[in-house]
């Protein structure tokens, strides 16, 4: 039991850390990278919590997916870098003021609330120590919830053809394959026979 | 000894960190688009901690749902980023103000 408190407040003072860091970094590429060691963090924090599954689907998407296309992003564009610091001034009362009625308001309702009022509405799965996390995740997902699995594939879906519509980029001076035109060629123009006399040249 | 409360309170402070990153910040939409990811990564603990607090598993499904647009939402962003600074040449919060609002 030690050792989990141990994890816990370790992963959370660096997860914690880390995402100071993301928001005040000067460099927007230590950002990126302090969002990686965030992500890792919390994959640690998911793994306590018993969720392997989503801990690992974290890393691979995340950090693997996400993380690195923010860093091709944050590498591709020039962009100049400021610190947070030299606006952070005109607009520190008002983030401040709605952060800290936020902090305020969530740590109110953390400390506030009836814990036995949740039990009622939550129909608990049967907690089966021979079955992995994975495997009762999956039990459940492609069953009873197939179409939460199906409506994730369709924003991916969505998602890939509108960054493609996005970012294609039609040069009119490019040669491209035109397949109408291909199929439509006629070997009557385009072949043609020749005779050619010996010793002259066409 | 960790109870809920503590995964609890540890997501709501990594949301409040997300909200401050969308709030101080109008040098860079990168930075704003990855406090976005934080507050999306914080609802992710919420998700799980009371899918293991209730043993009910479909925390975890609306976590892994939560995923996925979080991955396509990012996606979509930096898209919207890269052909914005093709045109425009600077991804600067105070530049981007063609709607005036």
């Amino acid at each position: 039991m030690i050792v989990v408190s141990t994890l816990f407040y370790l992963f959370s003072f660096i997860m914690i850390a880390s995402a100071f860091m993301v928001v005040l970094s000067r460099n927007p590429v230590h950002s990126v990278l302090f969002l990686i060691l965030c992500f890792f963090n919390s994959a640690g924090i998911f793994l306590l919590l018993g969720a392997e599954f989503l801990a690992f689907i974290l890393v691979i998407v995340y950090v693997g997916a996400v993380a690195v296309l923010f860093l091709f992003v944050v590498m591709m564009l020039d962009v100049e870098f400021k610190s947070i610091s030299s606006t952070v001034i005109s607009y520190l009362p008002i983030g401040m003021t709605i952060g800290f009625i936020l902090l305020a308001e969530l740590i109110l309702v953390l400390f506030t609330w009836d814990r036995d009022s949740v039990k009622i509405i939550a129909y608990a799965t049967e907690n089966n120590e021979q079955i992995s996390n994975t495997e009762m995740l999956g039990m459940v997902l492609y069953t009873d919830n197939i179409l939460f699995f199906q409506l994730a594939g369709l924003i991916l879906l969505a998602s890939m053809i509108g960054a493609i519509v996005l970012t294609v980029n039609h040069r009119p001076s490019a040669k491209r394959q035109n397949i109408s035109v291909q199929v439509d060629r006629d070997p009557k123009e385009s072949i043609e026979n020749i005779k050619v006399k010996p010793g002259s040249g066409i | 000894m960790i109870t809920i409360n503590h995964y609890l309170v540890l997501a709501s402070i990594l949301f409040v960190i997300g909200i401050f990153g969308v709030f101080l910040n109008k040098k860079n939409i990168i930075i704003i688009l990855m406090s976005i990811e934080l507050m999306l990564l914080s609802v992710n603990i919420n998700f799980v901690a009371f899918s293991s607090y209730l043993n009910d598993i479909m925390g975890q499904i609306f976590s892994l749902l939560i995923l996925t647009v979080a991955a396509a939402e990012a996606a979509i962003g930096l898209a919207i980023l890269v052909i914005y600074f093709r045109n425009k040449g600077s991804i600067s919060v105070d530049d981007i103000n063609e709607m005036k609002g």
